[in-house]
């Protein structure tokens, strides 16, 4: 099945287009617009231009519309809801959903993908690591039932170890949900790992994209983003 | 020591009035970081309300639950109207917002119902008062309690009261799982202005029904909201209660009922002195 997510013009003008259930990234160094471009997406910033989701445009819409299509936004910064629970930021990441029964199997199913969450669910969440609080912003994304989900930096402030284990975690994901991914990144090599495509961002426009595979193996993108 | 006993047992009644008032209180801070000066005037003005229904000939619990819905519908559009244009303003331009609803409020009611002092009726049955405790006093305790209970409800186990909770602490991630922030605060304001309707109605039969009504009653509020954590919905509770005794205990024994509201000055200027948190605002933990 193929479905084309549409294209998305923000910044100078930054086009490209996703795969359904696919894992894009976008790359690119700091300040180049990585963050403005998923932000756009959920209709955090004024945006200029068009951007498709299933076909259907949802420019101009509120972020609390967007979200009810489907679209989940883990956050720079990970946005969590520090004197909550963690269980309640969790059940609140499916605030939306009117399926109440299947929303207790995915508090589950998440705390199945992160067990230390279900260790800490009656914690309050600002006492959590920062490894802890970006898995909760995951999984607080993940209990929307998202159709996309736009991950912001996830490896921001990590270990590398627990880098590797996030990533693994977002790539089954990805296979057994069939949620597509958006991911911004400054780790690019992580990034290619991940992803199936990617797209380089440079101030404001798209200068590369293609296969991470390809991307990978181009001597520009190895020179600037992975050093070697 | 049966005096003692009953000027406690007085003093919890009308604590859980301020607790009450208090809550509201808390509510609105929750949501703002400021304290709504208003609340009083807006609970005063909704007391009017229920004494007009009740005039006019309406069942006392009839007019209470019409008070209730008034009031809540009031404080919605409140928000919606008076106070969401200035929602990104400087501080001192809400609290001169808040001001002003306090002295317009207090203008209309003593207009429409005019300054003379009025007698608010009490609905519970001369069956309710035990040994210690006048009918209202007892009325007014378990009815403000049945409220406290009902919002601890609301808030703890249900989705809508934990979606107001997330938009009053973080709104920016409260949008990004699809919660309408700006309904959910002015639900918070109409569920602040229905809790004040009722501490209204029950501590009208005690400080009779006139405009300044509620000038006395706001201060220990905000001296039980102070005293307790001005961001603890709890602390606010037991606030309520310890400010409602305290002043009960020492003007009768200590300082004389003419020195009364001077607790709750003293009370509000010590706490900011020597702990601004009060007994149970949150220091809250949090790893970056």
């Amino acid at each position: 099945m193929r479905a084309a997510y549409g294209a998305t013009r923000v910044l100078h003008g930054i086009d490209f287009a996703m795969e359904e259930k696919s894992i894009t990234a976008l790359l690119g160094a700091n300040g180049a617009g990585k963050t403005t471009t998923l932000r756009a997406i959920c209709g955090m910033v004024r945006t200029e231009g068009a951007i498709r989701f299933a076909g259907e445009p949802i420019t101009g819409k509120r972020t609390e519309d967007i979200v009810r299509l489907g679209i989940a936004h883990v956050p720079d910064g990970r946005g969590t809801f520090l004197h909550l629970t963690t269980e309640e930021n969790l059940r609140l990441g499916a605030y939306v959903r009117k399926d109440r029964a299947n929303v207790a199997r995915d508090l589950e199913r998440v705390y199945a993908y992160f067990p230390r969450l279900k260790e800490r669910s009656h914690q309050q969440a600002g006492t959590l690591s920062g490894g802890e609080q970006q898995m909760l912003a995951v999984s607080r994304a993940l209990m929307l039932a998202p159709k996309l989900m736009l991950l912001d930096e996830p490896s921001f402030g990590l270990a590398p170890l627990v880098v590797r284990e996030l990533f693994g975690i977002l790539r089954t994901i990805n296979a057994e949900e069939r949620v597509s991914m958006l991911v911004v990144e400054q780790n690019a090599a992580m990034a290619l790992d991940l992803a199936d495509q990617a797209c380089v961002i440079e101030t404001g426009r798209v200068v590369l994209s293609g296969s991470a595979a390809e991307l990978k193996k181009d001597d520009a993108v190895r020179r600037s983003y992975l050093g070697y | 020591m049966e005096a003692v006993l009953l000027q406690f047992l007085a003093g919890l009644a009308t604590g859980s009035i301020y607790a009450s008032l208090a809550l509201a209180l808390v509510m609105i801070y929750q949501a703002t970081h400021l304290v709504n000066f208003a609340q009083g005037e807006m609970a005063m003005f909704a007391t009017y309300i229920a004494w007009a229904l009740i005039n006019a000939g309406m069942p006392y619990w009839a007019a209470f639950l019409l008070t209730v819905a008034f009031a809540f519908v009031f404080g919605v559009l409140i928000e919606r109207v008076v106070i969401r244009p200035v929602e990104n303003a400087p501080v001192l331009a809400v609290v001169a917002v808040f001001i002003g609803l306090l002295v317009i409020l207090n203008s209309i009611a003593g207009w429409i119902f005019t300054y003379t002092i009025k007698s608010f009726p009490s609905p519970f049955p001369a069956a309710l008062g035990i040994r210690y405790m006048s009918p209202h006093q007892v009325g007014a305790l378990l009815v403000t309690l049945a409220v406290l209970a009902l919002l601890y409800v609301f808030f703890r186990f249900t989705p809508l009261g934990l979606a107001m909770r997330a938009a009053a602490q973080n709104p920016v991630s409260s949008r990004l799982v699809g919660i309408r922030v700006g309904w959910m605060l002015a639900l918070g304001w109409g569920l602040a202005a229905a809790v004040g309707a009722i501490a209204g109605m029950m501590v009208a039969p005690i400080v009779y029904l006139d405009p300044n009504m509620m000038a006395g009653i706001l201060l220990y509020a905000f001296a039980a909201a102070l005293l307790g954590g001005i961001d603890s919905p709890g602390g606010a509770v037991v606030g309520g209660l310890l400010v409602g005794v305290l002043e009960n205990l020492l003007g009768a024994f200590v300082i004389g009922n003419e020195l009364k509201l001077v607790v709750a000055l003293v009370l509000i200027v010590g706490v900011l002195l020597v702990r601004p948190s009060g007994f149970f605002g949150s220091v809250h933990v949090s790893r970056v």
